[in-house]
């Protein structure tokens, strides 16, 4: 009888600090959770600057003046430009 | 003396009288008892009726505050960037704990580029959160935390960007200061792009700074992005060139459509004058109003290819059914149509080619106006475009009983009724496409739409088609719509404007086509309102912005050229004279 009463109360212990562990554990992953979450958020914002400041890069208006005027590129005359493939 | 001194105070025989026992115990008793209802007032507080006073507290200290979602992107149908919403701060102050220096109140007044006087008018205010400014860039945000001024306080916030410019102004349209959707896409689709901000709960001090962030209730949702029809590169070309041709014809105003043939696309709409959405100060409507959507025009001889089809899809007519239009007058009734120059005997296809107004009259004449407006009505004139976007405007299309035949007349070439120039363009699309509508988009499709009524046969439109080179050909009124290595197809129109009841002679030049001839792929239509540097033509004005929008737009679409890569001498020459 009394070592059947130590055993259960030493489950039950057992069971309590094993409900404390996974409480923390469960607090620990949900902040982590929030942690990455709030990276995730961060990361699509800071693409959004990228791909702000990509789209500002290559607008075709800074594009053609910088063929025209830093490369000196202009556009083939009719006569130069040769169709390969297709079939028309 | 002595006898004066007998009385001794430890002799007192009060106090010799031992207290009663019942009077401490009652003392100690009551004592006991007062910190038993102590005890009980306590336990009651902490534990029965603690969820009431938590509440209390907490209503105190704590806060929720809302988390903003960003807006969605709008991309082009490549997935270039058009509008993008960036973190920014806004700069607020609470004036109770503010504590400003002279010195300090300059540099901060120097950093968010404002005077320092509003500055000091701003702060003296009353209420306990005035914004200084809302919309401060994240650097500018970074210098004024580093000032570290009491009371000067940031929130996050976002702002819209455009990195397009003015080049597509029009059609995105724009947001206000908390980012809601105002004009065009960015109202249209507001819906889809706008975010739901999320929600979490704070702790804050009395001076309402945020001290603990204790839980996210409610993650903020995004915005979904918006996808567009529209085609950056093409939308610069159509750009660049309409800007040209308004500055050299020293236009008022002009709109560039290009659709795509295949699915109904939009793949360009250009407007002038247009602004910069970036910096909005001092905008006029003028300036604001997406004219290809939302602005009608008559549209001139670009409507006579309709009724040429019309005829000869009635069986009336054939393309080398001759129309006799001398002297280049006609009376109907009072009114009298004119030609601008006598073109004697011409096939019908050369009533098109060569734009007599006559010839057209004549053709248009032998239907009755109910034909004529059923024909109209399928081409959608009149009835404003299923597209999702604010203030998408129909067109007046008169009920056919009420029209008198001058009216059937002159609507025959484009006058007296009045359109959009997408309506225009997609009008078209039943000679670029074997007589079938699509409806127009201007969001991305994945899938090419249903086609929706088919007005003309496959063989009218093909022989439309035909026509149409041919107005854009050497012999046309429109030869310099041509470009080198396709061949293209398309009407001029050039319409007086009307003004007060009156046809004025300002004008509205036009010109609407499609390419490759041989198999199209996209419909471009142009409109130069009241250009006024001598030219006026739609033949002069209008196709020659055709010409670059369809070789720059063909090009950036990979399509193989149909004709072959030869120079076209245009220089010297001058353009046949042209008719409305």
């Amino acid at each position: 009888m009394t070592r059947l009463g130590t055993m259960l109360v030493a489950a039950a212990v057992a069971s309590a600090l094993g409900v404390v562990a996974a409480q923390h554990q469960s607090r620990k992953l949900h902040a982590e959770y929030e942690r990455e979450q709030a990276r995730a958020h961060q990361l699509e914002v800071e693409w959004g600057q990228l791909q702000l400041e990509q789209s500002t890069w290559a607008s075709p208006v800074r594009i053609e003046a910088v063929a025209r005027e830093r490369l000196g590129l202009t556009e083939p005359e009719p006569g130069r430009i040769l169709a390969v493939g297709g079939d028309s | 003396m002595t006898s004066r001194n007998s009385v001794t105070f430890n002799h007192n025989p009060l106090l010799e009288r031992g207290l009663q026992g019942w009077r401490a115990r009652t003392v100690l008793g009551l004592m006991l008892l007062g910190s038993l209802v102590l005890v009980a007032r306590a336990a009651w507080l902490q534990g029965v009726n603690h969820d009431m006073l938590k509440a209390e507290g907490e209503q105190r200290y704590a806060r929720v505050v809302p988390v903003p979602a960003t807006r969605g992107r709008i991309t082009d149908r490549h997935g270039d960037v058009l509008a993008v919403s960036s973190p920014v701060r806004a700069i607020w102050a609470s004036p109770r704990e503010l504590r400003l220096m002279p010195a300090d109140a300059r540099r901060l007044a120097a950093l968010l580029n404002m005077d320092v006087e509003a500055l000091n008018r701003q702060i003296t205010s009353e209420r306990d959160r005035v914004y200084l400014q809302r919309q401060v860039s994240p650097e500018v945000a970074r210098r004024i935390a580093e000032l570290g001024l009491p009371g000067v306080h940031q929130d996050p916030a976002y702002r819209r960007f455009y990195p397009g410019g003015e080049m597509s102004a029009h059609l995105l349209g724009f947001t206000n200061i908390d980012e809601r959707g105002i004009d065009g896409i960015e109202l249209a689709y507001d819906e889809v792009l706008r975010g739901e901000p999320g929600a979490r709960r704070v702790i804050r001090d009395n001076r309402g700074q945020i001290i603990e962030d204790v839980e996210l209730l409610r993650a903020p949702r995004d915005g979904q992005d918006v996808t567009l029809s529209v085609d950056n590169q093409i939308q610069f070309v159509a750009y660049s060139a309409l800007r040209q041709a308004i500055r050299e014809n020293a236009a008022a105003a002009g709109s560039v459509v290009v659709l795509d043939v295949r699915s109904g696309e939009v793949l360009a709409l250009v407007n002038a004058p247009t602004y910069n959405p970036n910096n909005r100060a001092g905008l006029s409507g003028a300036q604001l109003r997406n004219r290809a959507l939302t602005d009608v025009y008559e549209p001139g001889s670009t409507m006579k290819p309709f009724i040429g089809a019309l005829a000869i899809e009635a069986g009336r007519v054939t393309p080398d059914t001759i129309v006799e239009t001398d002297p280049g007058r006609m009376n109907i009734g009072r009114a009298t149509i004119s030609d601008v120059r006598r073109h004697g005997m011409l096939s019908v296809a050369e009533v098109i080619q060569k734009s007599s107004n006559v010839g057209t009259v004549k053709i248009a004449m032998q239907f009755q106006p109910r034909e004529m407006w059923s024909l109209f009505d399928r081409l959608g004139f009149g009835r404003p475009l299923q597209v999702t976007f604010p203030g998408n405007a129909g067109g007046v299309l008169r009920a056919a009983d009420s029209w008198k035949p001058i009216e059937q007349a002159t609507m025959a070439y484009g006058h007296g009724i009045s359109t959009t120039l997408m309506h225009m363009a997609r009008a078209y699309l039943a000679f670029a496409r074997d007589g079938e509508l699509l409806p127009i988009s201007l969001t991305r499709q994945e899938v090419a739409p249903r086609p929706v009524g088919q007005v003309f046969s496959p063989q009218t439109a093909r022989a439309m088609r035909t026509i149409l080179e041919t107005a854009a050909g050497p012999d046309g009124t429109g030869p310099q719509a041509r470009v080198a290595g396709y061949r293209v197809a398309g009407k001029t129109g050039t319409a007086h404007k009307l003004e007060g009841g009156r046809y004025t002679d300002k004008y509205v030049s036009s010109f609407v086509g499609f390419a490759p001839a041989s198999d199209p792929r996209i419909v471009v239509a142009v409109m130069i309102d009241e250009p006024t540097a001598g030219k006026h033509f739609g033949g002069a004005v209008a196709a020659p912005v055709f010409a670059r929008v369809t070789e720059g737009a063909l090009r950036a679409l990979g399509v193989a050229p149909d004709a072959p890569l030869v120079p076209l001498h245009l220089a010297g020459r001058r353009p046949p004279q042209e008719q409305m």
